[in-house]
């Protein structure tokens, strides 16, 4: 055990004459949290709109009033061809043409009913879903003052005839889009942190060529990876405390849960990410490789983790390779926790795996590293 | 000298890299308190045999025994008993003197009180009192080197290996090196040390030189320069080289 002490101590000293690591630790949570919760929406705002108002009649002039008056809408540019709003469209202009028909009125007024054209890009999938949506319901909303003001409220009126849905949101009611992102986005910065910093640090003394002389030494193989392992653990747990305190104070996000359970689960999944960094380390010959692989973990994990997309919507195959991810429990974890206030009991499960997962992967860095080749 | 207790007996010691052969039925014995070099060109297998025997590499095939333990199965007891000190540079050059000494003594198992003992005195020994807590990339090649070959045997190993130690360094700092070699040897301590200097090699009990994975010769040096009918360790080697090239 005492070698373990004078492992660490030797660690610390090394981390913090580092001229780079200060910054680090304290500059990349303030940037990623700032940055990364502010402009990792998925609300969408500010459509680019193209009007082709045919018509011109009152209520077209309504319609479009009723966009304008939008909050998701920018309405950039108004023509009266459609052959140019395609152009528009094309050029990346505007993002959604709205095609108001000649005799739009007429016929709503005659027939009881009119068409509407709406022309989405829609090369990213989910922004023209939404867009679709928005646009729907705004038009949705001139039909029913339409139908209102032409022919009155009354019983056998087909507009008050659906079924009202009563909704209420929980856990998050306002909606807001930065209560979820900022557990997930502490979970990356953590993350990245440790794997990174346990990834580089041990095929760094490969490199300068003193694990040589640590390899001569009798030290124990798992002494000497726990040496490593706990400065980081130390500095990652530290990073979550910071990125909380500025979640709170910046973002006044909800921390429902136990904080000593966040942190305890911290400690156990910090565990499984410094494991792998380590092991990537064993692995690898050089900084350079480490990096690499560092890096192909993380993306991987991170793009699967839930955190930008939702796990159930992933094809099957996806959801079962997810059972492997770690960052996937954690991430799920955090906002359990935090947003929702659960519980020891409610997060067990992703406790067991996280655990499983601590313990093999740092068999495997231990096994890995070989003091004799 | 007393030639009693074999530290290091190696018999057929073989290992191959692939087709490679880097040593080829190596057989030797050194014993206690010697000084031992081992003599060879570039790339002739020093190296490789010396990893073997400080328990970092295994061998292919052959008898290797270290301070008593063996070289296949108990790679661990053999570090607890050897000091091992290489040409490429070993301490933390991003720690300080003091910190270095403390580290490794450390992980040696060395109590608090020996780690002050010790450290003081090697501090006081090379006049470093001032120099004490600053970092080793501020030292010159020579101190370096010195404070290396003093954390490598900080621990009284039985044997010490120096893989090259005084590569680069200029002579006064190698003959002041070879100073503190022989105190140990006094101490107790076997040296097992490989090196290019001709020089050097004569500052040996006894030499082995490796040409081509091969043990051609082992002796004193004095027999050896008489073996060779020449003036100095430098013909002998030259002469060895040259009996294989042609």
């Amino acid at each position: 055990m005492r070698t373990i002490k004078f492992i660490i101590q030797k660690e610390f000293k090394q981390i913090f004459r580092n001229k780079s690591m200060l910054p680090m630790i304290f500059v990349i949570p303030l940037v990623q949290l700032l940055v990364l919760v502010n402009a990792a929406t998925f609300e969408i705002k500010n459509i680019d709109l193209i009007i082709v108002d045919k018509d011109l009649s009152s209520t077209s002039r309504q319609l479009t009033a009723k966009f304008n008056g939008s909050a998701f809408f920018n309405v950039v540019k108004t023509t009266f061809s459609v052959q140019q709003a395609e152009d528009y469209l094309y050029q990346d202009i505007g993002d959604l043409v709205l095609v108001i028909p000649q005799n739009f009125e007429k016929q709503l007024v005659k027939n009881q009913k009119a068409d509407i054209q709406l022309l989405i890009n829609a090369i990213d999938g989910v922004v023209a879903g939404l867009s679709n949506y928005y646009a729907t319901s705004i038009i949705a909303g001139l039909n029913k003052e339409v139908i209102t003001r032409w022919y009155g409220v009354s019983k056998g009126n087909s507009a008050y005839k659906q079924i009202s849905i009563q909704y209420s949101h929980w856990y998050n009611p306002e909606l807001n889009y930065k209560t979820f992102m900022v557990p997930g986005i502490l979970v990356l910065l953590i993350t990245n942190i440790g794997l990174f910093l346990a990834g580089m640090n041990l095929v760094r003394e490969k490199e300068i060529g003193t694990i040589e002389q640590i390899n001569v030494t009798p030290i124990k193989k798992h002494h000497f990876i726990i040496g490593k392992l706990i400065p980081f653990w130390i500095i990652s747990l530290f990073e979550l405390a910071l990125g909380l305190i500025i979640g709170k104070l910046v973002f006044d996000i909800p921390i429902i849960g136990s904080l000593w359970l966040v942190f305890s689960v911290t400690a156990i999944y910090m565990l499984v990410v410094l494991a792998i960094g380590l092991f990537i380390s064993t692995i690898t010959e050089n900084q350079l490789q480490a990096m690499f692989f560092a890096f192909f973990f993380n993306l991987v994990f991170i793009l699967m983790s839930g955190l930008f997309t939702a796990v159930e919507s992933m094809p099957t195959w996806g959801q079962i390779l997810n059972k492997i991810n770690p960052i996937a429990y954690f991430i799920r974890v955090m906002r359990m926790v935090l947003l929702k206030g659960s519980t020891f009991i409610d997060i067990l499960p992703e406790i067991i795996s996280l655990s499983m997962f601590a313990v093999l992967m740092f068999s495997l860095a231990v096994w890995n590293y070989r003091k004799t080749s | 000298m007393v030639k009693k207790e074999k530290v290091i007996q190696v018999k057929n010691l073989v290992k191959k890299f692939g087709d490679f052969v880097a040593n080829d039925h190596l057989t030797f014995d050194v014993y206690k308190g010697e000084i031992f070099g081992f003599l060879g060109a570039n790339g002739a297998g020093k190296t490789t045999a010396i990893r073997i025997l400080c328990g970092l590499s295994i061998p292919t095939s052959g008898d290797i025994s270290v301070a008593g333990f063996d070289a296949y199965t108990q790679t661990e007891n053999i570090k607890k008993n050897i000091g091992y000190m290489s040409q490429k540079f070993s301490l933390y050059e991003d720690l300080t003197i003091t910190e270095n000494i403390k580290f490794y003594a450390g992980i040696y198992g060395l109590s608090d009180k020996e780690i002050k003992q010790k450290s003081d005195k090697l501090i006081q020994k090379f006049n470093l009192s001032d120099k004490k807590n600053k970092l080793i990339k501020s030292l010159p090649l020579g101190w370096k080197q010195k404070l290396a070959f003093s954390i490598a045997i900080i621990h009284n190993p039985k044997i010490v290996f120096l893989d090259e130690p005084t590569g680069g360094v200029d002579p006064i700092t190698r003959r002041q090196f070879w100073d503190l070699i022989y105190e140990a040897a006094d101490a107790g301590i076997t040296v097992f040390v490989t090196t290019h200097y001709m020089d050097e090699a004569e500052y040996c009990n006894r030499l082995s030189i490796m040409v081509d994975g091969k043990i051609e010769a082992l002796d004193t040096p004095e027999n050896l320069i008489k073996q060779y009918k020449v003036d100095n360790m430098d013909q002998v080697f030259l002469k060895l080289a040259r009996k294989t090239n042609a």
